[in-house]
């Protein structure tokens, strides 16, 4: 045996290359289909949209000539100048109103902070053009509190401001609320018995923990507002930004050259906010310590009632623009006939798509949220468990991120050019439910591609190992264990691409087709074709869907909380 | 020093009489054979890991005989769990060969290997109940559900935890999950048993105990074992021999009392129990200098010139004070420097030159002290046993 040993010592080591077992090979076939699967709907048709700018309508290359048509048309190139200013203006409200809000729900002592709480997530349920709506019957020509603008139009800037505030707060309040709340109690607790008055902590303490969240809240809402398209569209009146713009391009001029050349140039503020954001967010995980103490705030009678009722004029509000869509739609004709009645829901009789639109809707929403979850858990599963394969996934977890960066209007064009473009065998799908599933989960990937990450890096990384040395097939162990575990992670994914597949405008407008008319741009079109009024009422029909599924997925967690609580964490 | 670790590993693996008859008397195989007789049940040969340029692993070589249990012992670091992966197939060596059982699994994926394993964190699946646990291996080997019923029974009454089939592992103590973790690993009759620091997680007294009981399945079962930790006392009380690591090579292999008594290197001397190390110089033939004194030794390498710088160490616990008058040779005039009390013996330093560089550590029972009047201040002759010294030669 020593002999075996000595033959072998001065021979040059020769490297050892792993064998791939059968679960090697399943798994990189996975991450292959993933990938190409990120390539074709994400990848190639931007890069479709984008070779578009660059074009003339016959195809052949003009290098930047549309772009510097574009710059010498004032009437196109000022709609930078009004995105940018729309979106600081919003922003800058937003951020302010949602963290006073969030300060109250993580900070004070107040009452009633779960029901706040769920009547700020409530815009989250409504397309982007119900504020609008709501503006138009607040504050338009008949409108009811008229007065408060002293004068000033509901059509342009003052509205499309109010409507993103409306359409922004919840997503700029979760994530204070989680900046605030993941803060450190005993950093409080030192500054306190070092004699710190309250707003010396505030600046000294509270807002230096919080940097992190408020500017990603900054960056988040920003890209919201310069991507949205529903509400200018609704209540901009002359008032042009460039989410509009595309529409108009290629919608009413058919002008799909100068439409990419808007595309291009939207592209760019989201793809800078993007990335600034994704560079605060990494800074910001290495913050969280896992020893954290929660804060526990103390009950203080002043700023308490103070901050309730704050966030009772808030929440008031709310549900006041809410409210006023959801009346509006029940009355029979505003102002002449103030009369309750279902007249507006008496959609087949209108144009815009009728009832069917909206069951196209409710089919549209439970293809995503079905196979969108199992296509982004499955694939963020393989992408994170694969061995090896490294070039693979790191080009995958990029392409993943992507989508976040891309305006919907600028993925839907992008779907024009290339499932429309006439060699592309997948053209078969243009015009069907099934280009618009696979839009809307290209379109809300990365949120849910992140939200599956996460709870896979929570799950114990030798569950797989453990699996192998017991020759259990991966694939089961993903089915027996992993997808129960995450089964939490799971539902939300699933909740999530419904609401949003129920709203969206953006990405859909563009490619659907008479028979699958979708409910939101049966919406837009009523209103373009000033039936406000059942527009409203499909408003109101898409926040009952949201609602009542958002009420079922409330359910089927606490039962899953219930039913699971014997083996989740003691 | 490539080679050095190799021939280490490799001496130190060949197993003497003298082993067989120290196990003996601790009484932990009652059925033993000689490991001399049996066969080599893990080879690896010229094992090496790197990560980027970082080298994990250097030319590890090592024998692992059939049935045997050994503990990969070392600092934190030194490379234990990559060698424990690199064996199971997990995180595949850079280069090097592994045989288990005469077939070369060197370049084989994890599941194609035939090893059981429990991980520090025990990796139990949360959502299946125990015996769900315990059958995960089972139900894919095509065994009827009654076979499979029975033998999750055996197994659980084997760890100890024979009603327990129907909790979820959060409804478990820590001891009791660690205990499911071996039955799940057990399951399949695996050739071969990794532990990665499994008890590390636990407090005191379970450990303990679990220790006792783990060693007690292994030799029952017979299965040959590797059990990584960084606690001495644990690879000293459970382990047939210890893999002694640092710095990604093995410094030794050896039983617990070959480590302990006549550790091959200043290291392992260090990292088990204590020891004192002292400068001396080679004074002849068996004969070392140290401060003022000239001793005599039986542990001299045999290459060392008269006049070489050298090392001497001895255990704090083999210094003898007692007796000590009429003895010849080895004995010192020291002063009690200073004394501290660590409940079953004091640990007293001694300083034979009265320089406070030179202190050497000797601990004394509670009786010693009070029968030889041992106080701080104080002086005291003392005898350094000739075979308790050991001599290395300064690298
Ligand atoms: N995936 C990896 N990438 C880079 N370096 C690694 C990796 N895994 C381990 N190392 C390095 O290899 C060395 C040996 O690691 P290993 O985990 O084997 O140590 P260990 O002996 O098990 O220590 P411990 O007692 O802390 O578990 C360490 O220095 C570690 O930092
Ligand atoms: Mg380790």
């Amino acid at each position: 045996m020593t002999d075996a040993v000595i033959t072998q010592r001065g021979l040059p080591a020769a490297a050892v290359t792993q064998r791939l077992s059968r679960d090697d090979w399943i798994m990189r076939a996975f991450v292959v289909l993933v990938g190409v699967w990120m390539f074709v709907v994400v990848l190639l048709p931007l890069y479709f949209m984008m070779s578009k700018s660059v074009q003339d309508p016959d195809g052949n290359f003009v290098g930047l000539a549309n772009f510097r048509e574009y710059f010498a048309t004032p009437a196109l190139s000022y709609s930078i100048h009004n995105s940018l200013y729309i979106a600081v203006i919003s922003t800058i409200i937003t951020v302010s109103l949602a963290f006073v809000y969030a300060y109250a729900l993580t900070r004070s002592a107040m009452r009633a902070k779960g029901v706040f709480r769920v009547i700020a997530l409530f815009p989250l349920l409504a397309p982007s053009l119900l504020p609008a709506i709501s503006f138009v019957y607040l504050f338009g020509k008949q409108g009811v509190i008229t007065w408060l603008l002293m004068g000033n139009s509901i059509y342009g800037p003052i509205g499309i401001v109010m409507g993103e505030v409306f359409y922004t707060f919840p997503h700029a309040m979760m994530i204070l609320i989680v900046a605030l709340a993941t803060a450190d109690a005993r950093i409080y607790e030192a500054a306190i018995s070092l004699g710190a008055s309250k707003p010396r902590i505030f600046f000294t303490v509270t807002l230096p923990a919080i940097k992190y969240g408020l500017v990603s809240a900054v960056f988040v809402v920003f890209t919201l507002v310069i991507t949205d398209f529903g509400i200018p569209k609704v209540i901009g009146g002359q008032f042009n930004v460039l989410a509009v713009d595309i529409y108009k391009q290629v919608i009413g001029q058919q002008n799909f050259e100068m439409g990419a050349v808007v595309s291009v140039v939207l592209l760019i503020p989201a793809v800078i906010a993007f990335v600034a954001d994704r560079i605060v967010q990494r800074r910001q995980v290495a913050l969280i310590t896992s020893s954290s103490v929660p804060y526990q705030p103390k009950p203080s009678a002043l700023f308490d009632r103070a901050m309730f009722a704050y966030c009772a004029l808030i929440a008031f509000m709310i549900l006041g623009i809410l409210g006023m869509a959801v009346f509006a739609s029940f009355v029979t004709f505003w102002p002449y006939n103030m009369s309750l009645s279902l007249n507006n829901y008496n959609f087949d009789v209108m144009d815009g798509g009728g009832w069917e639109a909206y069951w196209n809707s409710l089919r549209m929403a439970g293809y995503t949220a079905l196979f969108g979850t199992i296509i982004i858990f499955t694939g963020a599963y393989m992408v994170e468990k694969v061995k090896g394969f490294r070039l693979a996934r790191n080009v995958i977890q990029f392409l993943c991120m992507l989508p976040m960066a891309v305006p919907g209007m600028v993925l839907g064009l992008a779907y024009i050019f290339f499932f429309n473009h006439p060699d592309n065998p997948l053209g078969v799908i243009y015009g069907t439910m099934t280009i618009l599933v696979i839009v809307t989960i290209a379109h809300f990937y990365t949120v849910s591609h992140l939200t599956a990450m996460t709870a896979l890096k929570q799950m114990d990384p030798e569950f797989e190992s453990v699996s192998a040395s017991l020759k259990v097939p991966v694939l089961k162990t993903f089915l027996k264990v992993t997808v129960p575990v995450c089964l939490p992670a799971i539902l939300d994914i699933s909740i999530y691409l419904f609401v949003n597949a129920m709203t969206t405008v953006s990405a859909v407008i563009f490619l659907y087709a008479p028979e699958t008319t979708l409910a939101s741009i049966a919406a837009l079109n009523m209103d373009d074709a000033g039936d406000v009024a059942p527009a409203a009422a499909m408003c109101t029909m898409i926040v009952l869907a949201c609602a009542i599924v958002r009420v079922l997925h409330a359910a089927a967690s606490h039962g899953l909380e219930r039913t699971t609580q014997a083996w989740r964490k003691r | 020093m490539k080679q050095d670790a190799a021939i280490i590993g490799r001496a130190a693996s060949g197993v003497s009489a003298n082993e067989v008859e120290m196990k003996a008397r601790r009484g932990m195989l009652p059925e033993e054979r000689p490991e001399a007789s049996r066969e080599v049940y893990l080879r690896i040969e010229n094992l090496t890991k790197k990560f980027g340029d970082f080298t994990a692993l250097r030319d590890v070589s090592l024998d692992i005989y059939d049935g045997e249990f050994v503990c990969f012992l070392g600092p934190s670091g030194c490379g234990k769990t990559t060698l424990l992966r690199a064996i199971a197939g997990l995180d595949v060596q850079t280069s090097g060969r592994i045989e288990q059982a005469g077939r070369d699994i060197s370049s084989l994926p994890a599941s194609e290997r035939d090893f059981g394993i429990v991980f520090q964190s025990y990796a139990l699946f949360p959502n299946l109940k125990v015996k769900k646990n315990v059958a995960y291996g089972l139900e894919n080997k095509g065994l009827g559900r009654q076979e499979i019923r029975a033998r999750v029974a055996e197994l659980l009454e084997l760890v100890g935890l024979p009603d327990q089939g129907d909790k979820y592992p959060a409804q478990l103590s820590g001891g009791q999950q660690q205990r499911v973790a071996l039955a799940r690993a057990l399951a399949t009759s695996p050739g071969l048993l990794l532990l990665d620091e499994p008890l590390s997680a636990l407090d005191a007294k379970v450990r303990a105990y679990l220790r006792h009981e783990i060693k007690a399945l292994q030799a029952k079962l017979d299965v040959t074992t590797i059990m990584v930790t960084h606690d001495q006392e644990e690879a000293l009380t459970m382990a047939d021999r210890i893999v002694v690591m640092n710095h990604g090579v093995i410094e030794q292999v050896g039983t617990p009392e070959e480590i302990y008594r006549h550790p091959a290197s200043p290291f392992v001397g260090d990292f088990i129990g204590s020891m004192n190390f002292l400068k001396g110089r080679v004074a002849g033939d068996g004969r070392v200098q140290i401060v003022n004194h000239t001793l005599e030794t039986t542990n001299m390498p045999a290459t060392v010139a008269p006049g070489t710088e050298v090392l001497v160490c001895i255990r704090p616990e083999d210094i003898v004070a007692r007796n000590v008058d009429g003895r010849e040779s080895n004995v010192m005039d020291a002063t009690v420097h200073e004394m501290e009390f660590l409940g079953s013996f004091y640990r007293a330093r001694l300083l034979p030159g009265g320089h406070a560089s030179d202190a050497i550590q000797a601990d004394f029972s509670i009786n010693l002290v009070k029968d030889l009047g041992v106080r701080e201040g104080g002086s005291l002759r003392v005898w350094l046993p000739a075979d308790r010294l050991i001599v290395f030669q300064e690298r």
